[in-house]
């Protein structure tokens, strides 16, 4: 499942051996990474946004946070037991809900903001 | 799939994401950022759907049901409902981050103290988003049941139940994956799905566009803690772009009601220590007509109109962009002044205005619109209260006191369309009702600008 840095069970690696260990340490501090410098980057682009569109901003934002879809996607299509899959099938749900009511509703109202004479 | 081609489409995924909010930045531009935006998921879940061998029969599902329950709610909404929609998707959201989470804890067998602490992060923060939401949603909706919850002892059952959740997920970190764990996380979850009723319940209406906007941002950042579960750059990525969305507008809300975020999530408004009687205030209150306020209009060179939640709440944005148009076919020149929080989610007005065809360009920010109040002849407030209450420049007691205003007073004459003298949200008295330039206009907005625009077409 997972797909970035060859991530194999790591937690199985760290009880066996110490170099392991540093593996899933590192992998962390790549995510965390990822993660500080995405906010820089969102706070920088989103400051830019005039109030005029904040409202189509926090419901396209709204859509882009339903990215849960894809975790939602992996949990309810694999594995074996059950339960998990119906949990994923709900996530599945709730998420495509967001996503695919948050950009369609986004796009209606932009469609609002055209230039009018 | 080559994991690396995977990995590949999620970059490119996520740069869709930067380029489609960048493109938010310009009216012009924002259509084509929206859809860039939503080429960037789709790229994302096709890539998830043939990248692993998937059993797909409940995916497909899913996908099906939500596409159409989300498309209805889309096309079905009315502007005005705008903040319970986002509400409430917000939450499915969390929802969602919190079901994966679990769902991943059974699947994986790789237990990490990091990958469980982002476990726990991920199932606390998507249900307080959910719980948050539902509750918002249903203020929003004006539950008056919701209204009578008072939580005894608010701070401390909320200190409680952080801390719990923050004992469990320790636990959890030293956990083993056992059924203990398991256990455990569904019970941060529970806990976190109480705080986020007990953080929102007592929040009242005018502060919605704070809690709206925060709970954006929590709705992202549960995305991205699912993307540490997952080690899922593309999670973490749009996850933290939206939690910074979300943060930012909470402070430009915060900033525009000059209170600090504590203060919105825990204080109460209205304990001021000002002794201002309404009464008192409001001795010397002129009321006018429709015919009166036409007269006006006829001879002012610049109207100024303040909208506020009130002009929503009367569905008048569309006879009142009716007016902006005969007055500009009579050369007058027609401004809308906003307010950051007006309405009840940010950019709220903003949205109606355009809803109706009022050009973008007539809608002014306060900082933008208030050094030429003086030079406005008419100035028309229409449902706002506290936004342009001058006690926040005069009275330091004031609730609202320092509170950036629109400076409706100074404009010639004010007219305010209100139904009765009740106060706003901040629950004081508002002196600008009785200053020497104002006269009210006792109506329903709607109809007041319908027997205005009547008026003014039969002279």
């Amino acid at each position: 499942m997972n797909f970035l840095l060859a991530t194999e069970p790591v937690a199985k690696l760290v009880e066996t051996s110490t170099e392991a260990a540093s593996t899933s340490a590192d992998t962390v501090m790549l995510l965390l990474t990822v993660f500080v410098l995405a906010v820089f980057i969102g706070v920088e682009v989103i400051t830019k946004i005039p109030p005029t569109l904040h409202t189509p901003l926090m419901s396209g934002s709204n859509a882009i946070s339903g990215i849960a879809l894809v975790g939602a996607v992996l949990a309810a299509g694999s594995g074996d037991s059950m339960l998990p899959k119906i949990l994923g099938c709900v996530a599945v749900t709730l998420a495509t809900i967001n996503v695919v009511g948050g950009f369609m509703v986004t796009h209606r109202m932009l469609g609002m903001f055209r230039r009018k004479d | 799939m080559d994991p690396r081609l995977v990995q590949l489409a999620y970059l490119v995924s996520a740069v869709l994401f930067i380029l489609g909010l960048k493109g938010l930045t310009r009216p012009r531009s924002a259509v084509r950022g929206n859809l860039l935006g939503a080429c960037g998921l789709l790229v994302a879940v096709v890539v998830t759907l043939f990248g692993a061998g998937l059993d797909y029969r409940l995916i497909v599902g899913g996908l099906v049901v939500g596409t159409v329950i989300g498309a209805v709610f889309a096309i079905r909404v009315q502007m005005t409902e705008m903040p319970q929609m986002v509400a409430l998707f917000n939450g499915f959201g969390g929802a969602a981050s919190t079901l994966v989470a679990g769902a991943n804890l059974v699947q994986t067998d790789s237990f990490g103290a990091d990958t469980l602490v982002a476990t726990a992060l991920s199932g606390m923060i998507g249900a307080v988003t959910f719980s948050g939401s539902l509750i918002a949603w249903g203020k929003l909706k004006e539950f008056r049941q919701l209204e009578e919850i008072r939580i005894p002892a608010q701070q401390i059952v909320n200190a409680l139940l952080v801390l719990s959740c923050v004992g469990l997920t320790v636990f959890m970190a030293n956990g083993d994956g056992s059924t203990m764990t398991v256990v455990a996380y569904w019970g941060i979850s529970a806990l976190a799905l109480l705080l986020g009723v007990t953080l929102v319940v007592s929040i009242g209406g005018a502060d919605m566009p704070v809690v709206i906007a925060l709970l954006n941002s929590y709705s992202g950042l549960a995305a991205a803690a699912t993307g540490f579960v997952l080690s899922n750059t593309v999670l973490i990525i749009s996850g933290s772009l939206v939690g910074a969305s979300g943060l930012i507008l909470t402070r430009i809300m915060c900033v525009a009601m000059n209170r600090s975020l504590p203060n919105v999530l825990f204080g109460t408004m209205g304990s001021s220590g000002s002794t201002l009687n309404a009464d008192d205030v409001y001795a010397n209150v002129k009321s006018t007509s429709a015919e009166e306020v036409a007269m006006l209009l006829e001879v002012a060179n610049r109207v100024v109109i303040v909208p506020g939640y009130g002009m929503a709440v009367a569905q008048a944005q569309h006879t009142v962009s009716d007016l902006r148009k005969i007055l500009v076919a009579r050369q007058v020149e027609v401004d809308f002044a906003i307010h950051p929080v007006a309405g009840r989610m940010p950019g709220h007005m903003n949205v109606l205005l355009a809803e109706a065809n009022v050009p973008y360009e007539a809608l002014r920010e306060m900082d933008e619109i208030n050094p030429t109040m003086e030079q406005a002849d008419v100035t028309i407030v229409l449902g706002a209260n506290d936004v342009v209450n001058p006690l926040a420049r005069t009275d330091p007691q004031s609730a609202i006191a320092g509170m950036p205003i629109i400076d409706a007073d100074k404009s010639r004459t004010v007219i305010v369309i209100k139904r009765s003298l009740s106060p706003g949200f901040a629950k004081i008295p508002n002196p600008l009702f009785a200053a020497e330039n104002t006269l009210m206009l006792f109506e329903d907005g709607r109809k007041a600008i319908q027997d205005i625009i009547n008026a003014l077409n039969e002279s």
